[in-house]
């Protein structure tokens, strides 16, 4: 941690320059972060627990928990799956290309959501580059499941694989080496050196994809559809209840967002606490 | 010259192809979608979309508003930085963590409750709108909006850069006669140029595509608080593809020539920090 600067009156500013800026600080986040935070649990639970329990299990506002819950998990296995194969690839091996590889992997967070979810409509929408070969197959992507399921994995795709391709670099390959020359097999080595390394990293990377999976929403409100009761999302829902004037039932399910947005900031924490441990910790040891 | 030099552990071929095809079945051939789209467009066609009175309106929008908010975000961002690393107080830890909430919020969420502060009968716009301030259905909620969702990028890209910075330098600056104000100027805030910049680059092209936080709080008028993203909607669902698909290979290109600043300036970074 930092030494105390307070100690050092000529290496720090005045007190009261200190409490203005600290003010300042409590000033701006509060306004920007903690109102917004609270407005929405208020207005959640303004018209009463009943109202509130009455929107949240409401069988619409079920199936739209159920629809992201869904899309969330199958998101951080297979781009958890992706970013472990990438990592692996690019931090073990010496390839032509590698830089130019790593670029592509990040190209996502460069695109608007919006155009995330065009990008699918005009791949496999009824006007798109397939329609016509998958309408007469009877296959539905857009306005259905795979079509939330594409845009979402396309906006969380780098998470996993940014969080690894450091963490793998900086851990280096010697003790992977050393088991490989002692005869253990890849999957051993992945397994019992690879792994206990990286997975707190791992952990933190599919929190932040879980995090926006679940939240997304310029890309997936494209390709749904809005289909109440079968393609809308949690985020979709409150939109619509929103549009139709049902602000404490819109507010109600947003309060369930935040609170796992609040969660997710927890467990964000103590991965990265973790993480901190588990460096220093090897800093100790030789 | 090989395609790769030689490395005694095992899976480089299944590992590559695994990422490279997943890479273009998610990525790559989605995105060349767009360009195949594109390309059947001829460029009057292409060029009286893009220039129309509309979408220009859109992108003045899209991109003021988003330099503001980022600019805004740049010139807090590094006060709470400051603030988080050099100086103690009580919820310190509890505001840093919060810091990241507009990464882990939803951003509908966050445009409902925005909107809710901000609307004429809300907690904030009810001390505002006697002022003749109106934030939102107007342009400044967009900013608001958008400062919101690129309120982590300045704080966390800063914050690393001041732990790591000595106190050496200030020591040797204090020593040879500089006062507080020079040190800070002339010492430290060199120093974090870059970090803000790349910090201010993440926020404003975050910014730039936003959409989800901003669509309740803008009141989405053409010509005044449409913004770029909810244009290429509307678009859509007048299946104007054509048109859709110009705004956003517009937007496309501004978006990849931040990425590349953003990666050239975090390459300047690590070589200062080398």
């Amino acid at each position: 941690m930092n030494s105390p600067v307070a100690d050092k009156p000529h290496l720090t500013e005045p007190a009261w320059v200190r409490r203005i800026l600290i003010g300042i600080v409590l000033g701006f986040l509060g306004l920007f972060l903690f109102l917004p935070l609270t407005v929405v649990f208020v207005e959640a639970f303004r018209a009463g627990l009943g109202v509130w329990w009455a929107a949240v299990s409401d069988p619409v506002a079920w199936h739209a928990i159920r629809l992201s819950v869904t899309v969330t998990i199958l998101c951080v296995v297979l781009n958890g799956l992706f970013g472990l194969c990438a990592a692996w690839a690019i931090t073990r091996f010496r390839f032509v290309g590698k830089g130019f590889l790593i670029s592509l992997i990040d190209l996502p967070f460069a695109v608007s959501p919006v155009i995330s979810g065009l990008i699918f409509v005009l791949l496999f929408g009824a006007q798109g580059v397939m329609g016509d070969w998958l309408s007469d197959r009877d296959i539905q992507i857009i306005f259905a499941l795979p079509g939330i399921l594409l845009a979402t994995l396309f906006v969380t795709f780098p998470f996993v694989a940014r969080e690894l391709i450091p963490l793998m670099e900086a851990q280096g390959t010697e003790e992977e080496e050393a088991a490989r020359v002692l005869g253990a097999s890849g999957w051993t080595i992945f397994r019992r050196i690879t792994l206990p390394a990286i997975r707190w990293g791992l952990l933190y990377g599919c929190i932040l994809c879980s995090a926006r999976a679940l939240g997304e929403f310029g890309a997936v409100s494209v390709v749904s559809g809005h289909i109440r009761g079968q393609t809308n999302t949690l985020p979709l829902h409150i939109e619509i209840l929103y549009n139709e004037y049902q602000f404490a039932a819109s507010f109600a399910c947003a309060s369930l967002l935040s609170l796992l947005a609040l969660l997710t900031l927890v467990a964000k924490r103590f991965v990265e606490w973790r993480m901190n441990q588990h460096q220093s910790h090897l800093k100790t040891t030789p | 010259m090989h395609f790769r030099s030689h490395s005694v552990l095992p899976g480089f071929g299944p590992t590559l192809g695994i990422t490279v095809l997943y890479l273009s079945l998610i990525v790559l051939i989605p995105l060349g979608a767009l360009v195949l789209k594109t390309s059947e467009l001829t460029w009057t066609v292409f060029w009286s979309t893009v220039t129309d009175p509309r979408v220009l309106a859109s992108y003045r929008l899209s991109f003021g508003a988003a330099a503001i908010a980022a600019l805004i975000n740049a010139v807090f961002g590094v006060i709470v930085a400051w603030v988080l690393v050099r100086y103690r107080f009580p919820g310190k830890a509890l505001i840093d963590a919060l810091v990241d909430l507009p990464f882990a919020l939803p951003t509908a969420v966050a445009g409902i409750a925005l909107t809710a502060l901000y609307a004429p009968n809300g907690w904030l716009g009810q001390l505002l709108t006697p002022l003749g301030i109106k934030v939102a259905y107007d342009w400044k909620g967009v900013v608001v909006a958008l400062t919101f969702i690129g309120l982590p990028f300045v704080v966390r890209t800063v914050q690393p850069i001041l732990e790591e910075l000595g106190k050496d330098v200030e020591e040797a600056a204090v020593s040879l006669g500089a006062n507080r104000w020079q040190t800070i100027t002339r010492v430290i805030l060199p120093e974090l140029w870059p970090a803000i910049l790349t910090g201010f680059a993440l926020a404003f092209a975050r910014a730039v595509g936003e959409y989800g936080s901003v669509v309740f709080i803008s009141g989405n008028l053409p010509m005044k608080t449409e913004i770029t993203p909810l244009l290429i909607i509307t678009k859509l669902e007048q299946y104007e593809y054509a048109q859709a698909t110009a705004i956003a290979v517009v937007m496309l290109v501004v978006s990849f020539i931040l990425l590349l600043l953003i990666n050239l300036l975090q390459h300047w970074i690590s070589r200062r920090r080398a």
